[in-house]
């Protein structure tokens, strides 16, 4: 039987919140109702990466690709677009700077950069069934592995192709690879990182929802170059979809005996299983990810050794990130030099991105190295919201810095990124405009790691905490000059002495802000003044008389009835009672009041 | 499903996934020709819908891969239908009327294996087009 017609539903965690999965039911529904369940498929697919006009329909062979599209318009997209070859337009795509629509994803500015190595299947094939991935080469590249090439040859195939770690480290794949192949023992094992832990970041999550064989491919490719036959998925519990999406591959694949033992009959075999962690961030570094595995406490321990000589129960043990192990499959299909070919000098491939914040496309966007943070920003994704101003961009998560306007057109790669305070850490960039304040912002991350701190080493558990109370006094408008010079040197201690990647990165933050925005902390110790008026003990709001009609709207607003004032009277605020919850802000129709 | 013991094993199974899939993979492909079938009312009304099958089966059949067929609406000659129009790139797209299974096969097997035009078929009608 063959279709004439896909029909390709996002099933990511994000279109599946929006009933993306609803939408599909209909959409199967529609079809058997017209009698074209033969000639019409309709299935699920991975992550777009275009989340905010989430969910997404794509119609193949027309390339058309339908954004937000509700269950309730299964009905329109069947009966016009399916049975009579009409493009539903309203459902299309608008460039909102040329106000036009687009039906194709390549004609748009969010796709035109992107080039699609690790999110290569996402979004083109049912990640629920095993031969589609095999459709698509899938397990050609452990085939060819297993058949053509010596364990060593993978190992130097790697290292030739540059690829380095994704998770944030940077380390080059093939290296650790080699390391864990020095060590003689008769077990050793592979390990797929999926302790997603940046707030924000989630291309792993996506690649596991929409490509789960490529992952499970690469491990076992790993295993064949460093002679494991074991390996373990240490994937975040808070996964359900993730986790669901790779039980059914894991079947599929041993079902298909492209996991297990003697696979394509070549004497090689590998098994994977599943271990779930509870969230904590510092099990993403790869020490304390060992130990939980082992069923100890999630803590790291000093390198080395490292665990290429002693990992998991001391034996040999090779971590990767789940995008550095999706990345695995083509390398080896399309060869070393191809890969090597993509990027920049040092940093050879693509790197998926999670664009968040004041941005006007939220999404996962993979793009080359070597790109710039303004292509990515401001073309793909399509510029800052509402018009506002762009102030800085943080990459890296709570580990990473912030990149301010002056070092936008900077080509992006792990030096360079390092180079200018920041990391490339797993992805995560968040956006920020004017209206986001820069201490507010060094405080909030550094909230996340002080939470997060294992506790085990002083430097992180006490230094960070303290950290965490001078950036709370400044914002509270109780700072000094003192305060800015404590904060440097204290964070840089830290930095130096901890134990562990978190603490060695966690006053970052607040390094790179205080290095960019120095003015902004200085305004806050030297003038108690808040220039984004975000902190509120600095704040004041009050009432033009000029702009003032007397409509009482904000006094009826005020929780604590600090505004007094008779109608069609001007109104006044009482500062010494005044909360600063902002909703008389909110609610003034006609501008008359102002924070600052 | 038994567990696959060879490479060449792997590789019938591609083979055999592939077929449903080169849908999807053609589709991205910018070098691909399309095949467009009036799939409005009248289309339907006179037959369209096996028009399509018909060519969708015969590229099969074929194993020709670089051809998506495709629907569109109502082409404003509903006396012709079904209509195909066969869009090569980078050339003039031909249009061809009344095409019953008989005629869709003759454009898999003379047209696009062949490169030779239908003469007797083409509608040669045309009319300009409100550009975007």
């Amino acid at each position: 039987m063959s279709y004439s017609m896909h029909l390709l539903v996002c099933g990511g965690t994000g279109c599946q919140a929006s009933e993306s999965a609803k939408l599909l039911e209909n959409l199967r529904e529609q079809i058997k109702a017209n009698g074209m369940e033969d000639q019409v498929q309709a299935l699920v697919t991975g992550c777009f990466g275009f989340c905010e006009k989430g969910p997404i329909v794509k119609v193949y062979p027309d390339n058309v690709f339908y954004v937000q599209v509700t269950p309730e318009d299964a009905k329109e997209i069947v009966e016009e677009h399916v049975v009579k070859g009409r493009r539903v337009e309203r459902l299309l795509y608008e460039e909102p700077t040329l106000e036009v629509k687009l039906a194709e994803h390549k004609q748009m500015p969010f796709y035109k950069k992107q080039y699609r190595i690790a999110l290569r299947n996402c979004g083109f094939i049912d990640p629920e069934n095993i031969e589609e991935y095999i459709a698509s080469d899938g397990y050609m590249a452990l085939g060819k592995v297993l058949t053509e090439m010596k364990p060593m040859d993978v190992v130097n195939e790697m290292k030739k192709s540059g690829l380095r770690g994704r998770g944030g480290g940077g380390f080059p794949t093939g290296m650790k690879w080699e390391f864990a192949t020095k060590y003689d023992s008769d077990v050793k094992y592979i390990v797929c990182n999926a302790d997603e832990g940046d707030p924000g970041a989630f291309m792993d999550r996506s690649i596991l929802e929409g490509d789960p064989h490529s992952v499970l491919e690469a491990m076992a490719i790993a295993g064949y170059a460093i002679g494991a036959n074991h390996g373990f998925i240490y994937i975040r519990a808070e996964y359900p979809l993730a986790i669901a999406r790779l039980k059914i591959a894991m079947d599929q694949a041993m079902e298909y005996g492209l996991l297990g033992e003697n696979i394509l009959g070549t004497g090689f075999g590998f098994t994977i299983e599943l271990k779930y962690g509870a969230g904590a961030f510092v099990c993403g570094e790869e020490t304390a990810l060992i130990h939980s595995i082992e069923g100890e406490r999630g803590e790291p321990t000093t390198k080395p050794p490292f665990p290429a000589e002693s990992g998991i129960w001391g034996k040999p043990t090779v971590v990767n990130n789940v995008e550095t192990l999706a990345n695995i499959p083509i390398i080896i299909t399309k060869g070393a030099d191809w890969f090597s070919s993509i990027g920049s000098e040092k940093s050879k491939g693509t790197k998926v991105f999670a664009l968040a914040g004041k941005i006007n496309n939220v999404g996962l966007v993979e793009v080359p190295m070597g790109t710039t943070l303004r292509e990515i920003i401001f073309e793909i994704g399509g510029g800052i919201k509402n018009g506002k101003k762009f102030k800085a961009v943080q990459t890296g998560g709570p580990s990473g810095g912030c990149i301010t306007e002056e070092n936008l057109d900077i080509p992006i790669d792990y030096e360079s990124l390092t180079a200018i305070g920041s990391m490339m850490g797993s992805g995560g960039m968040i956006v920020l405009d004017e209206d986001d304040c820069m201490v507010n912002i060094a405080k909030f991350y550094l909230e996340f790691t002080v939470e997060e701190s294992c506790g085990k080493c002083t430097p992180c558990r006490i230094g960070n905490k303290r950290l965490h109370e001078i950036l709370t006094k400044i914002t509270e408008g109780k700072g000094t000059p003192e305060d800015l010079v404590n904060l440097n040197e204290l964070g840089k201690i830290i930095k130096d002495t901890s134990l562990c990647g978190l603490g060695q990165t966690a006053p970052n933050p607040v390094l790179s802000t205080l290095k960019y925005f120095r003015d902004e902390y200085e305004a806050h110790v030297n003038e108690g003044k808040c220039i984004a008026g975000v902190c509120q003990a600095m704040l004041q709001y009050t009432i033009l008389e000029e702009k003032c009609i007397g409509c009482t709207a904000c006094a009826k607003v005020c929780p604590v009835n600090c505004i007094a004032g008779e109608p069609k009277g001007v109104h006044v605020i009482d500062q010494s009672r005044c909360i600063k919850c902002g909703a008389c802000y909110d609610r003034c129709k006609f501008d008359a009041i102002i924070k600052k | 499903m038994s567990k696959i013991k060879s490479l060449d094993e792997l590789k019938k199974i591609r083979e055999s996934a592939e077929k449903s899939f080169n849908l999807r993979a053609t589709s991205e492909d910018d070098d691909r020709v399309v095949l467009r079938v009036g799939m409005a009312t009248c289309g339907i009304a006179s037959g369209a819908r096996e028009t399509m099958n018909t060519l969708i089966n015969e590229l099969s059949k074929e194993n020709i891969t670089n051809v998506s067929v495709t629907q569109t609406g109502c082409m404003g000659y509903c006396e012709e239908e079904p209509i195909v129009e066969v869009i090569f790139p980078d050339k003039p797209s031909v249009v061809y009327a009344h095409v019953d299974e008989a005629r869709a096969k003759e454009i898999v097997q003379k047209h696009l294996k062949e490169g030779i035009l239908l003469e007797n078929a083409i509608m040669n009608k045309s009319f300009d087009r409100v550009k975007e």
